[in-house]
């Protein structure tokens, strides 16, 4: 993975065109799934991988993650999956508080 | 790799590859980002800040919504645009997504040519990136024109539905709108420095009085590919929910 021995990052011009095509194609698809207005968990599931598929592909190659030292990868990469966490506990608050709006004020309207 | 190599283990001393060098990396007691210019690591521990904050806005913005009684309103329609006649949902924030992957192609052909000591190009790409982002703050402008003036969108309240939305809204493209303009501000001053040749001299910097090398674009770079990956999960999270 990392063997990098040069400080700068130096890569053939094609990776980058190639990515870039393809974070336009995604971004297209992202689109469409608006544009054809899917619903329910369909939606949920394709703008979820397109969006995780373009921010990797940002991170990997245009931010030259694949090609830095695993130190440092791992310094970046790993704190944020603490989110999950986060979304985690910010899903039940949230779920939490409708519940007790739709029962404290959902009858008064 | 030798028995007295590793034992003394300077910064000389051949790098393991894979987790035994993560392990090395970290244990070796001197600085544990190898190879890396000091300017990229605090760049990159600077934007895994920057996370954190970003992801509070959207982490915030998805418990509101989900615990609000009043429908939210849709992104889809308050963000259409009518072209040639044509009632096109979310054309401008499309566009937007378009002018910013765009700007992120030529940033990071700007950083291969600046490693390449092409003065020349790199220059002109970094004006392009420059461009395209300015281009996307005008447009944002525009969005919030819309939204102000013609659908009466305050933080406190809407026509449309949930009166959060407003705030959210704000808040998070306001946020969002300032990085790219910070950028696009640094990005000019970074064209400037690079078509004066700055980088091929290695002349000091202005601030820190270090020599000043193309290193410094690919770390500008960073900041603009991680203004673009923000934008990929507000354009999920908020335009596309």
């Amino acid at each position: 993975m990392s063997t990098s021995t040069t400080e700068g990052q130096q890569h053939p011009l094609g990776i980058y065109f190639q990515i870039w095509i393809l974070l336009f194609v995604l971004s297209g698809f992202s689109y469409a799934v608006d544009y054809f207005q899917f619903e329910g968990y369909l939606r949920w599931f394709l703008v979820c991988v397109f969006m995780m598929l373009k921010a990797g592909l940002i991170v990997a190659v245009f931010m030259h993650m694949i090609w830095e030292r695993l130190a440092l990868v791992y310094a970046i990469i790993v704190p944020p999956l603490l989110l999950l966490v986060f979304v985690g506990i910010g899903t039940l608050e949230g779920d939490y508080t409708f519940l007790t709006r739709e029962i404290f004020f959902g009858g008064a309207e | 790799m030798t028995q007295s190599g590793q034992a003394t283990m300077t910064e000389t001393a051949p790098l393991l590859d894979g987790t035994p060098g993560v392990i090395a990396d970290w244990s070796s007691d001197q600085r544990a980002f190898k190879k890396t210019p000091w300017g990229k690591a605090m760049m990159w521990i600077f934007l895994l800040s920057d996370t954190f904050i970003f992801s509070c806005f959207l982490i915030s913005y998805g418990t509101v919504r989900m615990s609000t009684t009043i429908p939210w309103p849709n992104a889809s329609e308050v963000f259409a645009l009518t072209m040639f006649g044509n009632h096109v949902p979310l054309l401008l924030i499309a566009i937007m997504t378009f002018v910013l992957i765009t700007s992120s192609g030529t940033m990071a052909l700007a950083v291969n040519f600046g490693y390449r000591k092409d003065r020349m190009t790199c220059f002109w790409l970094l004006l392009a990136t420059a461009l395209l982002g300015a281009t996307f703050v005008g447009m944002q402008a525009y969005e919030w024109t819309k939204l102000i003036v013609e659908e009466g969108v305050r933080p406190w309240g809407n026509p449309m539905g949930a009166p959060q939305f407003g705030a959210i809204f704000f808040m998070v493209t306001g946020f969002h709108g300032t990085h790219v303009s910070i950028g696009v501000l640094f990005l000019f001053i970074m064209a400037v420095k690079v078509v004066r040749g700055k980088m091929d001299r290695e002349e000091p910097g202005f601030m820190t009085g270090r020599p000043q090398d193309y290193g410094m674009v690919e770390v500008m770079g960073l900041y603009w590919h991680f203004v673009d990956l923000v934008w990929v999960f507000i354009f999920a999270v908020f335009y596309l929910w």
